[in-house]
């Protein structure tokens, strides 16, 4: 078994409304950065994670996210593994 | 008398009112603790309001491991009456008894106030004491009370009649075809985001939220009068 960081990245699905990015995208604006077309806001969680692999690291960390992690009607996620 | 048990989660704040209102329309209603996985022989369990776990990670997204849920998972499985209110409403979703999830109000805004709702099913445990297209004022308390589906799971909804209660003269959080409460296929469980049990006494400005708690009573006492009829061989030969 060895440490590997699994880094998770979960996202409001691009067809809904992200209300909170919005506000950021409007704050920005104010501030004057009117270059700023959209704003997502999502989640990063970082993982520490015992595993034989970082093949099996990924795969826990993917059914954590299924489970857990990202809501599967509204989210979607990505992993990166890494030692 | 219907048994029902009150749910309490760690964050819970409703569930002294939803006892009380469930109190008040005559059922034997008493507490869970969201660590107890026995539900007392329940007739009937509410998941009431509150901010379960702090909403951390997701609104109901953590309550949803608690020990308490799989035997509501099993309650409902066997056809048993389940009611989620507002944070007990998004629980429900996250443990997959109701479709679709709640999400941040379009206006980020939490909002607090009363809103006017149209009952659109009455073939719920909880509504079988509503007229089909009463309207209610209830009042809603959330933040998180945005309701989305996918495309396909909305048409299941609108050919089954799931939606339970929409939004009338304004949607107050953006929800999706202006729906405020499902239920699921079996019309067993039921998911609401207005608070019926703030607003079931004249005291409390109004009491269109009385019969979401009387239904369960009214429901019983019409089985017992079909348990007459069927006794009553004049009935039977009708």
């Amino acid at each position: 078994m060895s440490a590997f960081t699994v880094e998770v990245r979960v996202m409001p699905r691009a067809a809904l409304l992200d209300p909170q990015g919005r506000a950021v995208q409007h704050a920005l604006q104010a501030l004057g950065f009117g270059e700023v077309a959209s704003v997502r806001a999502g989640k990063h969680l970082v993982l520490q994670v015992q595993a034989a692999s970082r093949e099996e690291a990924a795969v826990k960390a993917r059914m954590m996210c299924d489970r857990l992690l990202a809501n599967p009607v509204t989210e979607d996620y990505e992993c990166n593994v890494s030692p | 008398m219907q048994r029902v048990a009150v749910v309490v989660f760690p964050g819970s704040n409703c569930d002294a009112d939803t006892l009380d209102a469930a109190r008040a329309a005559g059922s034997d209603a008493y507490y869970v603790w969201h660590r107890d996985a026995d539900l007392k022989r329940a007739d009937a369990v509410i998941l009431p309001g509150g901010f379960s776990y702090g909403d951390y990670l997701r609104s109901g997204a953590i309550a949803r491991f608690s020990p308490v849920l799989r035997a509501v998972a099993a309650h409902a499985r066997a056809g048993g009456s389940v009611l989620g209110i507002c944070n007990g409403f998004q629980i429900l979703c996250e443990a997959g008894l109701l479709p679709g999830a709640l999400m941040r109000n379009a206006r980020l805004k939490f909002l607090s106030r009363p809103v006017r709702v149209r009952v659109e099913a009455t073939d719920t445990p909880f509504t079988t004491g509503y007229e089909r297209e009463e309207e209610l004022t209830l009042p809603i308390a959330h933040g998180d009370g945005r309701y989305v589906a996918d495309p396909q799971t909305l048409a299941e909804l609108k050919a089954n009649a799931q939606v339970v209660l929409r939004y009338v003269t304004e949607n107050p959080n953006g929800s999706i075809h202006d729906i405020a409460g499902v239920c699921n296929a079996g019309r067993n469980v039921v998911g609401i985001m207005p608070h019926p049990e703030r607003r079931n006494a004249q005291v409390l400005g109004g009491q269109d939220g009385a019969r979401v708690f009387s239904s369960l009573e009214g429901r019983n006492a019409t089985q017992h009068a079909g348990d007459l009829r069927a006794v009553d061989d004049r009935h039977l030969r009708v």
